[in-house]
């Protein structure tokens, strides 16, 4: 899998979400991207990637491209 | 003016002695003086005079407050909501209780059925004009139902169901609830609380209230814990303190609030469910080794808000506790046969005896007349049981209800809804707080039942999880055999 399909697959199954969905997302956007799905989809990023995200990075995790951006702070290349 | 805050008129508050001290702040830039609160009541009792009933559509910002406050200081009397009811579940309360006046957002909702606008209150500063201008418009509503003159405040006991349901508070029920708490905490003109809980929520509310009592300044931002806003805001106005709901120290742990560079916290307290023992042993822990507060506490909106507290320094070596009763409060535990239980150890279901403890509910327009139907005891419908030390733990609930997130959620009006709104099926709504299982006899269904209750309850998806059976476990007599579903549970 490329690191792509990893992220859009760590929204689909931390927001139970379909993958069609999921490019250009932004918090609080859908139901589903709720306080709740926050913390769900940063855990299924940690655990696709192998990562531990920062306070900071967490809560500047606001969209689907700002999570890009994040992620290169940890070596991953989206 | 003077009048308004003389002898009988005098309701809740009384900020005079607070001159020159700021009552609220928000993220926006916005402050609001004591002097500025007493002015707003002042307006409302201009305008619409007092006794009136008045939906109040509440958010965190300074406007909802001050509608709030002076609602109630002139002797009005709120229903406090959330900004989460769709216009259906509104509609449907303002049928039932058919309110002179209504205070909300403007733009909220469709002003054609909702009146003429009579008073609006603006923040200086907003960046947003149109929808951070709140107003109080007179409803077309010609029949107003009769008020208990001891009704101060009616709240909703499940958040945003949109439920009928309210709890009648009566003045005397506030003040003695916000003394207390103002007592067992400790709470000065110094502290800056910020807001983590809805309004219209007793818990969110209570800490309002207690601080206006001390000449305090509330801190107001609708950002979540989740949003860099909220950090820098609290950052920025030195925030000192925080409540929050079980969920709220989870997501606090997964975002290391433990390794977070906080000088001005001083206290965090937890209410609204219990909190797993091994988070409240690190939040204890954690407050202990940075010279910090951590109070669990326990309450209802039955009883205003609060019943009992754990005391900081007990917060770690009674871990798992709820406390003990707040100042003013007793507890008693009873067994099946009412019979009041005097050894430790024994479970038996947790009684409540306070001024604190409401009149009774509302459930139509004809029930805000009734008068103080509990007399000041409270069955709390929670199973407890008492240490040698006399510290309470609860151990589980008499009747069948879940907390999802902080609201309560009551798991019989689930199935029930199910089952009307899906023809044909069986359903049994079960599950433990923070995850609702529902279990249905029809796999097609599983995505229609999840969204249905999502937007009936108001519940994130994540909480909700429905599984098909081939069939629904009952016993001969037909009653669902609630013990065989747990081990579906993931």
């Amino acid at each position: 899998m490329t690191n792509r399909e990893k992220y859009i697959n760590a929204f689909v199954e931390g927001l139970e979400i379909a993958e069609d969905k999921v490019v250009g997302l932004e918090y609080q956007a859908i139901p589903e991207w709720d306080s709740v799905g926050h913390m769900s989809l940063v855990a299924c990023i940690e655990d696709a990637f192998e990562i531990m995200m920062d306070t900071d990075d967490i809560v500047d995790f606001s969209s689907y491209e700002k999570g890009i951006e994040i992620l290169k702070k940890y070596d991953v290349e989206i | 003016m003077e009048q308004l805050f003389d002898g009988s008129e005098k309701k809740i508050w009384n900020f005079n002695k607070f001159a020159g001290r700021m009552a609220g702040s928000d993220d926006q830039g916005n402050h609001i003086s004591y002097e500025e609160l007493n002015d707003f009541a002042e307006k409302i009792r201009q305008t619409i005079g007092n006794r009136k009933l008045v939906f109040l559509i509440a958010s965190n910002t300074i406007a909802s407050m001050a509608g709030y406050v002076g609602l109630i200081n002139s002797g009005n009397v709120p229903v406090m909501l959330s900004e989460d009811l769709d216009e259906q579940q509104l509609r449907n309360l303002y049928n039932t209780y058919r309110p002179d006046y209504l205070y909300t957002r403007k733009g909220r909702i469709d002003e054609t059925w909702m009146g003429e606008p009579v008073l609006q209150f603006e923040e200086e500063n907003s960046k947003n004009r149109e929808t951070d201008l709140y107003v109080l418009y007179r409803t077309k509503g010609d029949k107003s139902y009769e008020l208990f003159p001891q009704l101060a405040l009616l709240l909703t006991t499940s958040g945003s169901t949109g439920s009928p349901k309210l709890v009648r508070q009566s003045y005397d029920n506030i003040r003695s609830n916000m003394d207390s708490i103002v007592e067992y905490l400790k709470l000065n003109a110094e502290e800056k609380p910020i807001t983590t809980l809805p309004m219209n929520y007793t818990y969110g509310l209570s800490i309002i209230n207690s601080h206006l009592a001390v000449g305090a300044t509330v801190l107001f931002t609708e950002k979540s814990t989740l949003q860099r806003e909220f950090w820098n805001f609290f950052v920025k106005e030195g925030a000192t303190s925080f409540g929050g709901v079980p969920y709220t120290y989870e997501i606090l742990k997964k975002l290391r609030i433990f390794k977070m560079d906080l000088p001005s916290l001083k206290t965090m307290t937890q209410a609204g469910g219990k909190l797993s023992p091994q988070l409240h042993k690190e939040f204890a822990s954690f407050a202990k080794e940075t010279g910090r507060e951590f109070v669990v506490m326990y309450g209802q909106t039955e009883a205003t808000a609060r019943m009992a507290y754990l005391p900081a320094d007990k917060s770690l070596e009674k871990y798992g506790s709820m406390g003990i009763a707040i100042p003013g409060g007793k507890f008693t535990l009873i067994d099946v046969d009412g019979k009041e239980i005097s050894a430790p150890g024994v479970v038996g279901e947790l009684v409540y005896r306070g001024k604190n403890v409401t009149l009774g509910y509302a459930e139509e327009g004809r029930d805000l007349i009734k008068p103080d139907e509990n007399q000041g005891v409270l069955y709390t419908g929670d199973m407890a049981k008492r240490d040698e030390d006399g510290f309470y733990y609860i151990v589980g609930r008499k009747k069948r209800f879940l907390k999802i997130f902080g609201s309560r959620i009551n798991l019989d009006e689930v199935g029930t809804l199910i089952k009307d709104n899906f023809e044909g099926l069986d359903c049994a709504a079960a599950g433990k707080d923070d995850a609702m299982y529902l279990f249905i006899d029809d796999e097609k269904l599983e995505k229609q039942v999840e969204s249905f209750v999502h937007e009936k309850f108001s519940i994130s998806l994540k909480a909700i999880h429905v599984k098909a059976l081939k069939e629904i476990p009952k016993n001969d007599a037909g009653k669902i055999l609630y013990t065989k579903l747990e081990c579906y549970y993931d």
